[in-house]
């Protein structure tokens, strides 16, 4: 192996070993991964690179190393989406209404890293304030998946800047936020690891807004393990975010390694979908062979409502967001542009602000949202909301973690024609990830082998609530048997 | 239910957007694609269910009260694109 020559390979676990044992210092490994990021620029993935700073907290913790006080993340060079506000470096949620932001405060996940003694290289691409499934809504472009071969691909997103970084080894784990599955899609698709955990395990604090009742932040790493390691220090109780939860949080490493003999995995039936890529059909069997290989016990469940996940996350979802974005009004922060009254300001600052995804969303949540309107869509949507949630509480009455596809397809080409001119057909790449997020359940995506085009593929596994412990346990077998950093 | 012109310019002024006149049509018409397919709704029965607000049912707390973070004038206006004598200053409302 050459992981000691090229220390941006190292996982997470395996460089604070190296860093304990002096085997190399915080500043090389730092190097390491800004040199990555100058070889890597042409994907994209960052769009506020901040190597000072970083070289700066590598020297501190170097010291914290020296003398016994180092952190859980001490030294570990990460890359934060640029959804997460950091004090004093720009963040922009990939909008051109927030170019040239600098909040004056830090984001609670951002924090806790920090006082962990992790150190931050930059600032992630993301779909404009988190609103697509490809990161092409990015006001700074999109995002090139490492793994394209001929045509370039997309990374997925909205967190489609963290999955790539991890895949091309250009920071040692990434923050990520997932409102209908923009952690998990882009992990799909990149070949990396990344868990959503349950709605209030992590502060929304210093987090830019989408849709406040299902945004949740979460790690993308190199592996299982990592993500364990990344999720402990972020979670937890937040009294600055009324909607983060007083429950303790587990050391969600010591769940690897457990015996999964009897658990119950359970299928949806429903996501047998008409059309389901073979291959992707494939993996799922395999998938499911392998925890029965080591004495987990498969069983088919039930998700009746869950068609219609979409439509209903396309209702709550932008209405939620087009009243969170109404703040965007030219006068506290970000992009103004004057006119004669109030409202031309107001109409003038958002219509040169916003890109077109972001628009749309912000039109479809006002008009359901409307007068006249706002039973027949928005309360609806609540009520089929309730009914998702009630299938996957009944069904988990017969298992301890489903296991699911976590994108219906492979990473698709950057400027894909059909899904521009339909933004439907976009959305339908969520279609296994936005039902957890409306139930408001964990949910991880691994990755699960190649495609015949030599493509990444991923598995999602989901969790009861605050049950992120047994999704670990049973991610760990899986990633024990894919061996998929063999594949790579 | 479809949506016309009018009501696209009436979401637009909501949504304090401009959306230019060339682009109203082909804005309607999407829509009104997007608002048939969210029409399957239409079919679930939700006679007697909840609208679901939250899902962390009792995890919400209450804080106390309190000032926490006062006297931030100078950070809550850091960002203002103008600014006058620790204001934010807006074009004039009343003639």
């Amino acid at each position: 192996m050459d992981r000691m020559t090229d220390l941006t390979k190292l996982t997470i676990a395996e460089a604070k070993e190296g860093l304990k044992k002096k085997e190399f210092s915080t500043t090389e490994l730092t190097k390491a991964y800004l040199n990555k990021m100058d070889e890597c620029r042409r994907l994209n993935a960052y769009v506020c690179e901040t190597p000072d700073l970083a070289l700066k907290q590598a020297q501190v913790s170097q010291e914290k190393y020296q003398n016994g006080t180092a952190g859980d993340l001490e030294g570990i060079p990460l890359g934060i989406k640029d959804l997460f506000c950091t004090k004093g470096i720009a963040t922009t949620a990939c909008s051109n209404i927030l170019k040239g932001f600098v909040p004056p405060y830090e984001s609670t996940v951002t924090s806790k890293l920090l006082a962990a003694g992790a150190s931050f290289l930059g600032k992630l691409n993301l779909d404009e304030f988190a609103m697509g499934g490809s990161n092409e809504t990015s006001a700074f472009g999109p995002v090139i998946n490492p793994w394209s071969k001929d045509v370039p691909l997309v990374a997925g997103g909205s967190s489609g800047g963290s999955a790539a970084a991890v895949a091309a080894n250009m920071c040692a784990g990434a923050t990520g936020t997932d409102t209908g599955g923009s952690i998990r899609q882009p992990s799909a698709y990149c070949g990396v690891t990344g868990i959503k955990p349950t709605y209030g395990r992590c502060s929304r604090y210093g987090i830019i807004a989408f849709a406040s009742s299902l945004d949740q932040a979460g790690p993308i790493a190199k592996d299982v393990r990592d993500c364990a390691i990344m999720l402990k220090t972020m979670s937890g109780y937040d009294a600055k975010d009324a909607t983060s939860a007083k429950i303790d949080v587990p050391d969600f490493e010591a769940y690897l390694g457990q015996d999964i003999k009897g658990m119950k995995i359970g299928l949806p039936k429903e996501f047998y979908v008409d059309g389901l890529d073979k291959e992707i059909a494939a993996y799922w069997n395999k998938a499911a062979e392998m925890l029965k290989a080591r004495g987990a016990e498969v069983v088919e469940v039930s998700l009746p409502h869950i068609k219609y996940a979409l439509a209903t996350y396309y209702i709550i979802a932008p209405a939620e967001a087009s009243s969170n974005l109404a703040r965007y009004d030219g006068l506290r922060f970000g992009n103004r542009i004057d006119g004669k009254h109030l409202d031309d300001m107001y109409i003038n600052s958002r219509t040169a602000g916003f890109g077109k995804e972001v628009k749309r969303r912000i039109m479809i949540g006002t008009y359901v949202l409307s007068a006249g309107y706002y039973d027949a869509y928005y309360l609806r949507a609540q009520k089929v909301r309730r009914l998702i949630r009630e299938d996957y509480l009944k069904a988990f009455e017969k298992c301890d973690v489903m296991l699911t596809p976590t994108a219906p397809t492979a990473a698709f080409a950057i400027g894909d024609k059909s899904m521009n001119e339909n933004p439907i057909l976009m959305w339908l790449n969520d279609i296994f990830t936005v039902s957890v997020s409306l139930a408001g359940l964990p949910a991880m995506s691994l990755p699960i082998g190649l495609s015949e085009a030599g493509l990444p593929l991923g598995m999602q596994l989901v969790g009861k609530a605050f049950d992120e412990a047994s999704i670990f346990k049973v991610a760990d077998a899986l990633e024990k048997d894919v061996d998929f950093r063999k594949v790579r | 239910m479809a949506i016309d012109k009018e009501t696209v310019k009436r979401i637009a002024f909501l949504s304090r957007l401009k959306v230019d006149d060339d682009k109203i049509e082909a804005t309607e018409e999407e829509f009104n694609k997007i608002l048939q397919w969210v029409d399957q709704l239409a079919e679930v029965n939700v006679d007697g269910v909840e609208p679901l607000i939250s899902v962390n049912d009792g995890c919400l707390t209450l804080r106390e009260d309190e000032v926490t973070e006062g006297n931030q004038s100078e950070a809550v206006l850091a960002n203002a694109p103008m600014k006058e004598y620790g204001y934010f200053t807006v074009p004039k409302v009343v003639e």
